[in-house]
């Protein structure tokens, strides 16, 4: 039973793993760049969702932040990514790490080194009970916009002539480029989408965790892993897995509270060792 | 073509490490000898990242003053702050410091697994090593050596201090408690000297969890402590994951009254008043109602336009403690000022009362205090949402009631 509340929690978990390691997955499965800053977006998310909160209010802050980093993420497409698509991948890692570093000090020097405080709004705080589980109220909520976005994400990629192209580009670019159609504006819309759900995480996240200029990095860990157990190319994977680590972190510390942070690393060592390229990965061509 | 990219690329990367060692030279053509250098290590980023921060800026406002009044022995100071990182790397850059940057001194540290690294390397060079901010009984007892002074409240004092206070308003006896520890040297230290004031007082200690230090999410932890329905939940955590755990606790609603045995003002700032509750220790606070207390948060707040955390009023009391031996002794040697450190000189600490390193363990005897949380109509400012208690111990009271004795602590110097 108390077993149960944990698997649920851990789903609940997952579910918001999802929106930092969709991004990731997207931007590496089409452009085969490892974005190593994908936890910078996230902290600028958070910061930005924070200091607008001042202004706006929690709820519109959390609508905006992620659009207005959603639109330095065309910048950062279009100055750091694009000359590195063709490239040898350790440049674009390098040039992705970089950036992420230069964003952690860009933080501190615009917000400080000194967590910011970040408050929910009193309304959604509180735990439901739903039967015989508890559930945190804010945390059912930010469930219910992951899922929003997930579904949205899932048709656009699967439902539109976007998502086609997309998915073509994925597994044969050359190909597409001889159909006639240029991958580099839906590279772009990919980035940007990546970006823009990273820091709707952080805007989500801010007010249960520490908002600090390397918030960033204790997240990628993770997403990082994700991405790997799902399979890249995969949108189900992704998800699967994020459920599956918040499940098994939960699990393990019900039993074994010391091993909770390793068990997810265990997970992706079994995953590797029994399926090399994750749960639900698809074979793709340019990175065999 | 490829060829002429590939040259222009050599010229960039050139012209970058030209330019990186143009930048690094004035550091090196910096150094000169005649300066008393200190070796400044804390964490700058991680887990205790925060409070190292206000480390940092805590030692420069206090290298400034002194060199702005002449400095030490006409000789000015030059700190080299760096961070930390973690106990590894802690202990390569402390052997650096002394070893090829001349650092006379190492002073700082939070972290107590970094703490005792360092030690061990400043025993192995024959160095003062000052510990400016980790607080476990360890350092002072098991592992405590000739070359450390420890300058922060121990655990044991925290968790008398609070525990004091609980006894007050019958929190302890025949209630039980739930336990969440950080999962290093510091966390099993504090929850053993948890364990002895429950078992010294009647409670009963129903669960108790180890907590990694890369946690960030406590949920699952959470649910467990619903499902024990403890009378008191008691956090023996460190850094940010105290500002999460508080967080997180008041997003779930858990009923139960929390209280800890560890708590940073930055990390208490963090949580914001809305979601930190309870009774907590602390080692000074910047409303401390004295004078020369007043008048270094007034400068403090001048220079850097926010009041100082506990950690930059450790660090600036103990390199001030550190210029007087220096100047008592007219020497930077180790050996001399160890002596001068054990003659038990009183400093003082901007509390009422003046403190004074004990000589057979060199921990630092002071006052200790707890702190609470105001209500919300009384709150002003985002700094100001905690209300600091009185002085633990009373002031008929010997400082040294709420240290360990001698029987308690095993330090053999």
């Amino acid at each position: 039973m108390f077993l149960l509340e944990q698997v649920m929690n851990g789903l609940v978990l997952g579910g918001y793993y999802v929106l930092i390691a969709l991004g990731l997955s997207l931007i590496f499965s089409i452009g085969g760049v490892v974005n190593l800053a994908h936890g910078a977006f996230y902290a600028l998310g958070a910061y930005v969702a924070v200091q607008l909160t001042q202004y706006l209010g929690f709820g519109p802050a959390v609508v905006v932040s992620p659009v207005a980093v959603g639109i330095l993420g065309i910048l950062f497409e279009r100055f750091l990514l694009r000359p590195f698509y063709n490239a040898d991948p350790i440049l674009s890692l390098l040039v992705t790490f970089g950036l992420a570093m230069v964003v952690e000090q860009a933080i501190r020097m615009i917000w400080g080194a000194a967590p910011l405080p970040a408050n929910m709004p009193d309304a959604v705080k509180g735990a439901v009970f739903v039967g015989d589980f508890l559930f945190s109220r804010y945390r059912l909520l930010l469930l219910g916009v992951v899922v929003l976005v997930l579904g949205a994400v899932w048709l656009l990629i699967h439902k539109t002539s976007f998502g086609r192209v997309v998915r073509a580009g994925i597994q044969r670019p050359d190909m597409v480029a001889v159909l006639g159609i240029r991958l580099q504006p839906y590279m772009t819309a990919i980035v940007v989408l990546g970006v823009a759900m990273a820091a709707l995480g952080g805007a989500l996240f801010a007010p249960i965790t520490v908002v600090e200029p390397a918030m960033g990095g204790d997240i990628i860990t993770v997403a990082f892993v994700i991405v790997v157990i799902g399979g890249l190319g995969s949108f189900w994977g992704v998800v699967l897995a994020s459920l599956l680590v918040g499940v098994v972190r939960g699990i393990t510390i019900n039993y074994l509270p010391a091993a909770g942070e390793a068990s997810i690393f265990v997970l992706m060592f079994v995953v590797l060792l029994v399926r090399p390229r994750g749960l639900l990965g698809e074979r793709i061509e340019k990175f065999e | 073509m490829t060829a002429m990219t590939n040259r222009r690329r050599v010229l960039k990367t050139g012209a970058a490490l030209a330019g990186a060692c143009v930048l690094g030279f004035p550091a090196i053509g910096r150094a000169q000898s005649d300066k008393i250098k200190i070796g400044h290590l804390t964490p700058l980023t991680g887990f205790l990242g925060a409070l190292g921060q206000y480390a940092v800026l805590g030692i420069k406002m206090a290298a400034e003053e002194i060199n702005a009044a002449g400095g030490v022995m006409g000789r000015q100071l030059d700190v080299m702050s760096e961070d930390s990182v973690n106990p590894a790397t802690a202990a390569t850059k402390a052997q650096r410091m002394l070893e090829q940057d001349g650092a006379a001194v190492l002073l700082g540290e939070i972290n107590s697994a970094s703490a005792l690294a360092i030690s061990q390397v400043a025993a192995r060079n024959k160095h003062l090593f000052l510990a400016t901010g980790p607080r476990s009984d360890a350092l002072r007892g098991a592992n405590c050596s000739r070359y450390m002074f420890c300058c922060d409240i121990p655990n044991t004092v925290q968790v008398n201090a609070v525990g004091a206070s609980l006894l007050r308003e019958h929190m302890v006896k025949g209630k039980k408690f739930y336990c969440l520890t950080a999962d290093y040297i510091f966390g099993h230290d504090l929850l053993r000297a948890a364990k002895a004031f429950f078992a010294a007082n009647g409670a009963d200690l129903i669960g108790d969890e180890l907590v990694a230090t890369d946690v960030t999410d406590f949920s699952p932890y959470l649910l467990k402590i619903r499902q024990a329905k403890p009378d008191i939940v008691c956090s023996n955590l460190a850094g940010n994951q105290v500002t999460n755990l508080v967080k997180q606790y008041a997003e779930f609603g858990i009923p139960y009254p929390i209280v800890g045995f560890n708590l940073n003002t930055a990390d208490a700032w963090a949580a914001g008043p809305d979601n930190l509750s309870g009774t907590w220790p602390t080692v000074w606070f910047h409303t401390l109602d004295l004078p020369h207390s007043k008048a270094f948060v007034a400068a403090f707040i001048k220079k850097y336009g926010k009041p100082p955390e506990n950690h930059a009023w450790i660090e600036y009391i103990t390199l001030k403690m550190l210029v007087r031996a220096i100047e008592e002794t007219k020497s930077t040697d180790s050996e001399k000022l160890i002596a001068n450190f054990e003659k038990g000189a009183k400093f003082d600490l901007l509390k009422a009362r003046e403190g004074w390193f004990r000589a057979w363990d060199h921990q630092l005897i002071q006052e200790a205090y707890t702190f609470t949380v105001r209500p919300k109509s009384e709150v002003t400012d985002k700094w100001d949402f905690l209300k600091l208690g009185p002085a633990v111990p009373a002031a008929n009271q010997p400082l040294e009631s709420i240290y360990p004795t001698k029987e308690q602590n095993t330090c053999k110097l």
